[in-house]
């Protein structure tokens, strides 16, 4: 079990986020989480990768409690895909992957030759190998997106956690980049992504997870969560759902424009 | 530990060519930098010569060595007693102590830049300096001696930084922001310390005597200074070097340091006890000098970029070249010293005018 989480539950102060939440991903299940902005989709991420350690109830990563793990060890069990963002300074691409790769080293010790094989390797395995020697920040969002995943994989983590990978990328780039996820999780790898597109999940998810007000709504496949009735209860939007090419993809339409 | 190495999983090896490739990249990124840093070394080494030459006491450049080679191996003398004396008492500390300070502000600069996020920060922006300056001008005020003087400096300085750390972990909001304002605020507020010693002082002798402290010099610096100096800054330099790498991931923030397996609160509480720590053992020896801590490392951010792996080191050596090379021009520039603390600022402030003009990012 990649993820599993039991009676979870979290608050700011008195301000509580996340009321009883607990579900399960198998390894190498890519999960699409939906649900309005607000909701706790980030705080509940936060809770798997521990940066949120008030909280109440139970969340193991690849078997192993939360609790009992250190930075490190944490970071070798999950890796985390941030929006892309500018940092402060211009790094190289392959000096920002090689960021990740020292989860297995002591305090004071620098990567070695093998972390930047590893980063290397991860750059290409994602397709971006190209551009190894560019400055991140002249990249495009697309590619800087890439390169972060590039950057969760050379951590060697098995899931990986994606807070909305492509709500700053056009058209174009959020396809690569989608892709690019569904095709390492049919290599194994779990990975948790939330987004804010109903059809995103239909086409890139094996489970979609809809949470509501801090609460699980719903968990499981996207034919069966993702219907007008959930549409329209989450984002307050009347949608048809139409079904293409023999059901093999579905998506969603604003009744508003149809007629 | 044991199950560490079980715990990663095995992804596909990365095939051959992909190695050789991702290492020729990070070889190509590396040579530049080293050329650059070793160019550094070497200018460094250069300018130590040229300024153990350099002075209004004349003194032979071939003496100057055979007087240093004389204390390891003796040679026949061919200097005058007062020639040995000057250099080893006067010259020969204020060439090192410029080359240790310049480098710790430099390297201090470079340190706060990346843990705080900051491309302006400098090392004196959790108040290391103001803190400093508060205890020398009570020193001052007591009569106290020159020791004394420095001692409180540095003891004021170290308390200012634990004083910033007690206020912003009591404060709410983002852990960074709260930090700099903590250290804005502090530093205001001894600075205010400072002006009121300067209002009680007496004006004949402690008030020149706090006015050119502030100032900045390196022209009372003995050999023993030195050798007292020596320590608190190569321990916090050694740190800082240790830590390098692990200052690039800081900058990408706390959280996904922290996701990537980088304690970024212990390794910022960590930076930050070293970089106070060479900075007020600077400020303490030779009073407030500006400048230098953030223009060098921006200077070096420019020639070989920001990976302080290598950035650290090169700031080290710049700044120790630089701070030689403004203290030359403080003694021998007109006949009466010139602060360098007043140069640094002289140079630094235009520099960083230029950089905002440049139109260009930080």
């Amino acid at each position: 079990m990649s993820i599993d989480v039991q009676n979870l539950s979290f608050a700011y102060g008195k301000h509580q986020v996340l009321y009883d939440i607990s579900f399960q991903i198998p390894d190498g299940c890519l999960v699409n989480v939906l649900g309005p902005n607000g909701v706790g989709k980030s705080t509940l991420f936060k809770c798997i990768l521990g940066l949120n350690a008030g909280y109440k109830g139970r969340i193991q990563v690849n078997g192993k409690d939360l609790k009992g793990l250190s930075i490190k060890q944490r970071a070798r069990e999950i890796a985390y895909i941030p929006q892309s963002h500018a940092p402060v300074y211009d790094y190289n691409v392959l000096d920002v992957v090689m960021m990740s790769t020292g989860n297995d080293l002591h305090l004071f010790a620098e990567p070695k030759a093998e972390h930047v094989e590893r980063a290397y390797a991860a750059l290409e395995r994602v397709g971006v190998a190209h551009l190894a020697d560019r400055t991140y920040t002249h990249i495009s969002g697309g590619e800087q997106q890439l390169v972060l995943v590039a950057r969760a994989l050379a951590q060697n983590a098995r899931t990986i956690i994606m807070d909305e990978p492509t709500s700053a990328l056009d058209y174009g780039n959020t396809v690569r980049v989608l892709s690019c996820v569904r095709q390492l999780a049919r290599e194994g790898l779990s990975i948790v992504q939330s987004t804010h597109q109903p059809d995103q999940a239909f086409l890139y998810s094996d489970r979609t997870l809809v949470i509501s007000a801090g609460r699980l709504l719903a968990y499981d496949e996207p034919k069966a969560v993702i219907t007008k009735e959930m549409v329209s209860h989450l984002y307050g939007v009347d949608v048809e759902v139409n079904s293409l090419y023999d059901d093999r993809i579905r998506v969603c339409v604003p009744t508003s424009e149809i007629d | 530990m044991a199950d560490d190495t079980l715990a990663a999983p095995a992804p596909a090896p990365a095939p051959a060519s992909a190695r050789s490739r991702g290492l020729e990249v990070a070889r190509k990124n590396d040579r530049s930098a080293r050329l650059f840093i070793l160019g550094l070394a070497i200018l460094m080494v250069v300018l130590v010569c040229v300024s153990l030459m350099l002075g209004r006491y004349p003194i032979e450049p071939v003496d100057a060595f055979k007087m240093l080679i004389n204390k390891i191996i003796p040679l026949e003398q061919t200097w005058g007693a007062q020639a040995e004396v000057l250099f080893f008492n006067v010259r020969f500390p204020r060439i090192l102590m410029a080359l240790m300070v310049g480098a710790c502000l430099a390297a201090a600069g470079a340190a706060f830049q990346g843990t705080f996020q900051n491309p302006l920060a400098s090392p004196d922006i959790l108040g290391a300096s103001q803190g400093a300056a508060l205890g020398a001008a009570i020193a001052i005020l007591a009569g106290a001696s020159a020791h004394v003087i420095s001692a409180t400096a540095f003891v004021f300085s170290m308390s200012t930084i634990v004083l910033v750390f007690l206020i912003s972990s009591r404060a709410k909001g983002n852990r960074i922001m709260v930090t700099v304002l903590a250290g804005v605020m502090v530093s205001s507020l001894f600075s205010s310390g400072v002006s009121f010693t300067k209002l009680v002082a007496d004006p004949t002798d402690q008030l020149p005597a706090i006015t050119y402290w502030l100032m900045g010099s390196l022209t009372s610096v003995r050999l023993h200074d030195v050798a007292i100096a020596a320590l608190p800054m190569a321990l916090g330099c050694a740190t800082l070097l240790l830590m390098r790498w692990r200052i690039n991931v800081l900058t990408m923030g706390d959280d996904e340091a922290a996701t990537m397996g980088v304690n970024a609160r212990l390794i910022r509480v960590i930076v930050t006890l070293a970089a106070t720590l060479i900075t007020a053992t600077s400020v303490a020896v030779t009073g407030m000098i500006g400048w230098v801590g953030l223009v060098i490392p921006h200077l070096c951010r420019m020639a070989i970029g920001c990976d302080y792996r290598k950035l650290m080191p090169a700031s080290m050596l710049m700044g120790a070249s630089f701070l030689l090379v403004v203290d030359n021009v403080s003694r021998l520039a007109t006949t009466s010293e010139i602060p360098i603390g007043i140069l640094t600022a002289f140079i630094g402030a235009p520099f960083f005018l230029y950089l905002i003009m440049r139109n260009k990012k930080l």
